[in-house]
């Protein structure tokens, strides 16, 4: 497995900081199953640190939208936070940056969700 | 002055734990070849998605089916063609993922990116034998 999780809460946000890739296989589980037990814990409001992601792939960029979707249709929010330079072109090249919330700054990204 | 050109050819059981395997050498051969480290990153990717979807997609995991990684290498000019065992993908009728439609689905993006990374990409398919994709990347060299 080359993905960790570690979450924590800010204000009332949660932040998922990741390390690693998200990449086809058990990476994107980890992401999808991370996501699905902060829902189900009533946690609607969650950033994703993507700062130390290295990589990721269509699989992964799959599961974030997943995500998005998943806590829009539950009146939740999940925002983006930190991409690499990788990260942010694949979300561009993708218009992916037309459908997520990103933010560099983790103060601002919090704010937002108040 | 010639160039010479380097051929690998590795044959691969439908396993998905077998991409990292591939990377790993994908990673060896494109350092042999001189990529720049954004020429190698878009290469590794290309394959890593091409090889998933061969395995997923065309052999449908079927471990009695092969995948097959061809490179080709010199200097100037990376070449890479992948040929599954599958029942053939008709790459004509694939979504645009970019599309506002296709914004929020979770799969399709895989070979937008590829064409989006490559200098040429082509996709054959023979219905009943298999796909074959062949791409490449300019090195500049």
């Amino acid at each position: 497995m080359t993905i960790l999780a570690n979450i924590r809460k800010v204000e009332g946000v949660q932040i998922v900081d990741l390390t690693g890739r998200i990449t086809i296989g058990e990476e994107t589980s980890v992401l999808r199953e991370t996501l699905k037990t902060l829902l189900q814990n009533n946690h609607t409001r969650v950033l994703l640190n993507l700062a130390d992601v290295t990589y990721i792939d269509s699989s992964g960029l799959g599961e974030l939208v997943n995500g998005f979707t998943n806590f829009n249709r539950q009146g939740g929010k999940l925002k983006l936070l930190n991409l690499t330079k990788k990260v942010h072109d694949l979300l561009s090249i993708t218009k992916l940056l037309t459908v997520f919330e990103v933010f560099e700054d983790e103060a601002k990204a919090i704010q937002s969700l108040q | 002055m010639e160039t010479k050109e380097s051929t690998i050819l590795l044959r691969i059981q439908s396993n998905l734990d077998y991409t990292e395997l591939v990377e790993s050498l994908t990673i060896d051969l494109t350092t042999l070849a001189g990529c720049t480290s954004d020429q190698a990153y878009f290469i590794e990717m290309s394959i890593r998605e091409i090889v998933s979807n061969a395995i997923q997609h065309g052999n449908k995991c079927d471990r009695g089916k092969f995948v097959e990684i061809e490179y080709r290498f010199d200097r100037e000019k990376f070449q890479v063609q992948i040929e599954d065992e599958g029942n053939g993908f008709d790459f004509n009728h694939l979504p645009d993922p970019c599309n506002s439609e296709n914004l929020l689905k979770s799969s399709g993006r895989g070979i937008f990116l590829v064409r989006s990374f490559m200098d040429d990409f082509s996709l054959d398919y023979i219905p009943n034998q298999g796909t074959r994709v062949r791409f490449s990347k300019k090195l500049g060299g």
